[in-house]
C-alpha cells in the first residue's frame, strides 16, 4: 500500500502513567489507521484509553506520569515519537541527553503541525475556551501563529470562520459566557478548523449538550467535513453517534483494541463478546423487552491487568483456551478485526 | 385515587435580569406504583419540578397532594413525617455524596436521623439488608466512596433513598453519568425494586431510549411548562407536538438501518426570564403562525390520554 494513502498511522502503541500506587496501563499495543476524508470512530467505555489515545498523537501528553512505551505514531508519513531508548538509569547522562534533545526536535515539528494539520475539539466546551478573551480572538490566534497573514486579515479571517459555524459575525466581540453551550462548541470546530486541517481529533464533541443542539453539532461536522474533506477521528461512547456520521469504527476495552471494522461489519455482524453486550446493554427505541442485559461486572483495574483476555472475567462466552494468553487481533473479514478466539473460531467454522 | 396530585404548581426565581419561570403552571397525577417520565433539555426546569414536587423547593404556587394530604402548606415538623414516603436519587454519584463517610456511615444516616432502629445490632441488621438489596457486597461497607466506581457510587444513593421505606421516589438524572453497561444494571435494579416495593417514580432524564425503557407516562417539558402527555408507546407512535417530534428526530439511533428524516430545529432553548405570554416554542417552530406568537396555548386533550398544548396540533 502506498505511504501516502494513509494520512495518519499508529503502530503497537503502548501509554503506560506511573502513579504512587502503580503503573496505569491505559493503552496496550493498539495500531490504527485513518485515510485521508475519513471519519474513524473509537468507542469505549470510561478508562478505556480513548482519551489518552487522543492526546498521544496531539503530543499532548502531561509526562510524567504519561509513558510512552512502545510504538509509532506517523502523521502524513512523519514519525512523531522518539526512536531514542530511555536512559536506564539515573547515571546515563549522555542517553538522557539524546532523549531530551530528540523530543525537543519533535516538540518543535508539533509547534508546526498543531493546529495547521491536525487539531483537537475538546470535550468540554465550557471549559475550552479562554474566558477572558473575546471569542473571534481565540480563532484569529491560530490563523496569526500559522499563517503569514496580517492582524487584520487574521481577524477577517476568523470572523469567516463563525459565519462557517453558523454565527454572527457581529458577535466577534463577545466572550465565552455570553454563549451558549452549543454555541460555545461551534466556536472550538471554529477554532479546530480555522487552518483547514487534514485531521480533527474531536474528544466527545457532543456529550455535555443537548440532542436537539447534538443533531445540528453532527449535522455541521458532516457538512464540514464533505466541503473541505477532513479525516476526522471521532471519539464517543454512543453507538447511535458513530450510526450517525462514521465511516469506520473501532471499539476499545482496557486500553485494547477489541473490534475494528466498517459500520455494517461492528453494527450488523459484529463478533466480538463486549460488543454484542455493549448493544444489549442499550435500551431499544424499537423494542419493549421488559429486561436490559447488562454485562456483568466491572472493567478490570488498569493497575493489575490479566495476562490473558482482559474481558474474560465479563464474557459470556469464555472457555478455557481464553486463558491460555492474550488473544491476538484477527482478520474476520476483509477489513474486519476482532481480538477474541472464541469469536474468531467461530468465525473460521462459517 | 393517584398517590399524588399536582395542582398548578409555579417556582419562579427573581434573579437581577426578572423573574425565571423554572417551573410554569405544571398540572398532573402520578398514580401509585406507576412511574412518570419527564424529558426536557437542560434548562427545561424538569430538576426544578422533581425538587418542587418534594419540597426541596417551595413552590411558587399551587397545590400538591400526597396521598390526600395537601403539603406545600404544611409546617416542618409535620412535614418531617411525609419526608420519609418521598425521596430522591441524585444525578451525579460522584458530589452526592460525603467523601468523608464510608459506605457504612451513608446508608445508616438516614435511619439514624429518623431514629429508626432499636440499637446498634437493628441498624447493622438494617444496613446490611439495604446493601444486599442494592446488590453491594458486604465487604464493601468500610470502603469510602472514591474507592468505588460510578455504578457503585449510585447503588450507595439507591439504598440511601430507600432506607426510610418511600413510597414515591424522584429520580433525577441516576444513569446519566454512568456508562452503558453499568446503565443497564441500575436500570434494571430500579426496575425490580419497583415491582418488589409498590414503588413510584418520577423519573428525570434527557434520554429518550431509557425514559420509554422505564415509563408508563410520559411527559415532555420545554421552558417549564409541560407541553405534551401520554402512555410511552402512545407518544412514541404519534408524538403530536412539533417539540417533540423534533426531539424524538434528534435521537442518534445505534443502527445503521433505520435512516429517519431529522427535523433540524433552528437555534436553540430561549430564556425563561419574563417569558411572553405566547406560545414558548414559537420562536424555533417550523409550524408556527401568527396566533401562536400572540396567545398562549393551552393544554388540550387529544383522546387517548394524550395532552398536548399547542394551537396547531392534530393538524400538522
Amino acid at each position: 500500500m502506498a505511504e501516502n494513502s494513509k494520512l495518519l498511522e499508529v503502530k503497537n502503541l503502548t501509554v503506560h502513567y506511573e502513579t504512587d500506587e502503580g503503573i496505569v496501563e491505559a493503552v496496550n499495543d493498539i495500531s490504527f489507521h485513518i485515510a485521508p476524508g475519513e471519519i474513524l470512530g473509537v468507542v469505549g467505555e470510561t478508562g478505556a484509553g480513548k482519551t489518552t489515545i487522543a492526546r498521544s498523537i496531539m503530543g499532548l501528553l502531561p509526562k510524567p506520569p504519561a509513558h510512552v512505551i512502545s510504538g509509532s505514531i506517523q502523521i502524513e508519513g512523519q514519525e512523531m515519537l522518539s526512536d531514542k531508548p530511555e536512559s536506564k538509569g539515573f547515571f546515563d547522562f549522555a542517553q538522557k541527553r539524546a532523549r531530551s534533545a530528540d523530543e525537543r526536535r519533535l516538540e518543535r515539528i508539533y509547534r508546526e503541525i498543531r493546529g495547521k494539520k491536525i487539531s483537537m475539539m475538546f470535550q468540554d466546551p465550557m471549559t475550552a475556551l479562554n474566558p477572558v478573551l473575546y471569542v473571534g480572538d481565540q480563532i484569529a490566534e491560530v490563523i496569526k501563529i500559522h499563517e503569514n497573514v496580517s492582524e487584520a486579515q487574521a481577524r477577517e479571517r476568523a470572523g469567516e470562520m463563525l459565519e462557517l459555524v453558523g454565527i454572527p459575525a457581529d458577535r466577534y466581540k463577545e466572550y465565552p459566557h455570553q454563549f451558549s453551550g452549543g454555541m460555545k462548541q461551534r466556536v472550538v470546530i471554529a477554532i479546530a478548523l480555522a487552518c483547514h486541517p487534514n485531521l480533527i481529533i474531536a474528544d466527545e464533541p457532543t456529550t455535555a449538550l443537548d440532542v436537539t443542539i447534538q443533531a445540528q453539532i453532527l449535522e455541521m461536522l458532516r457538512d464540514l467535513q464533505k466541503k473541505f474533506g477532513t479525516a476526522i477521528m471521532l471519539i464517543t461512547h454512543d453507538f447511535g453517534v458513530v450510526a450517525e456520521i462514521c465511516d469506520r469504527c473501532m471499539v476499545i476495552y482496557a486500553g485494547e483494541k477489541v473490534e475494528e471494522g466498517t459500520l455494517e461489519d461492528i453494527f450488523d455482524n459484529r463478533v466480538h463478546p463486549y460488543t454484542v453486550g455493549l448493544f444489549d446493554s442499550m435500551p431499544d427505541m424499537y423494542d419493549n423487552s421488559l429486561r436490559l442485559k447488562p454485562i456483568k461486572g466491572l472493567m478490570p483495574n488498569p493497575m493489575d491487568l490479566p495476562s490473558y483476555c482482559s474481558f474474560y472475567d465479563r464474557c459470556s462466552v469464555r472457555c478455557d483456551a481464553c486463558k491460555d494468553g492474550a488473544p491476538v487481533l484477527r482478520e474476520i473479514n476483509r477489513g474486519h478485526f476482532a481480538a477474541c478466539s472464541a469469536a474468531a473460531g467461530r468465525g473460521e467454522v462459517e | 385515587m393517584p398517590l399524588l396530585e399536582i395542582k398548578n404548581v409555579k417556582k419562579y426565581y427573581s434573579t437581577p435580569r426578572g423573574l425565571l419561570h423554572a417551573v410554569d403552571d405544571v398540572t398532573m397525577n402520578i398514580e401509585k406504583g406507576k412511574t412518570i417520565g419527564i424529558v426536557g433539555e437542560s434548562g427545561c426546569g424538569k430538576s426544578t419540578l422533581g425538587k418542587t414536587l418534594i419540597r426541596m423547593e417551595d413552590a411558587t404556587a399551587g397545590e400538591i397532594w400526597f396521598d390526600g394530604q395537601e403539603i406545600t402548606g404544611m409546617q416542618h415538623h409535620e412535614f418531617r413525617k411525609m419526608r420519609m414516603k418521598m425521596q430522591m436519587i441524585f444525578q451525579d454519584p460522584y458530589s452526592s455524596l460525603d467523601p468523608r463517610m464510608s459506605v457504612y456511615q451513608l446508608i445508616a444516616e438516614p435511619i439514624q436521623t429518623y431514629k429508626l432502629a432499636q440499637g446498634k445490632k437493628d441498624l447493622e441488621e438494617k444496613v446490611f439488608g439495604l446493601m444486599e438489596e442494592v446488590g453491594l457486597a458486604k465487604r464493601l461497607s468500610n470502603s469510602y466512596p472514591h474507592e468505588l466506581d460510578g455504578g457503585r457510587r449510585q447503588r450507595i444513593g439507591i439504598a440511601r433513598a430507600l432506607s426510610l421505606d418511600p413510597e414515591f421516589i424522584v429520580c433525577d438524572e441516576p444513569v446519566s453519568a454512568l456508562d452503558v453497561s453499568i446503565q443497564a444494571q441500575i436500570l434494571n435494579l430500579l426496575m425490580d425494586l419497583q415491582k418488589d416495593k409498590d414503588l413510584t417514580y418520577m423519573f428525570i432524564t434527557h434520554d429518550m431510549s431509557v425514559v420509554k425503557h422505564i415509563s408508563d407516562d410520559i411527559a415532555v417539558m420545554y421552558l417549564g411548562q409541560v407541553v405534551e402527555k401520554a402512555g410511552f408507546e402512545e407518544l412514541f407512535a404519534r408524538p403530536l407536538h412539533p417539540y417533540s417530534k423534533a426531539l424524538f428526530s434528534a435521537i442518534p439511533v445505534p443502527s445503521i438501518h433505520n435512516r429517519r428524516e431529522r427535523i433540524l430545529l433552528k437555534g436553540e432553548i430561549t430564556s425563561p426570564v419574563n417569558p411572553k405570554p405566547c406560545c414558548r416554542f414559537a420562536a424555533r417552530c417550523p409550524h408556527a403562525e401568527d396566533i401562536c406568537r400572540q396567545t398562549e396555548p393551552k393544554l388540550r386533550d387529544m383522546g387517548n390520554g394524550h395532552f398536548c398544548k399547542c394551537h396547531r396540533a392534530g393538524e400538522v
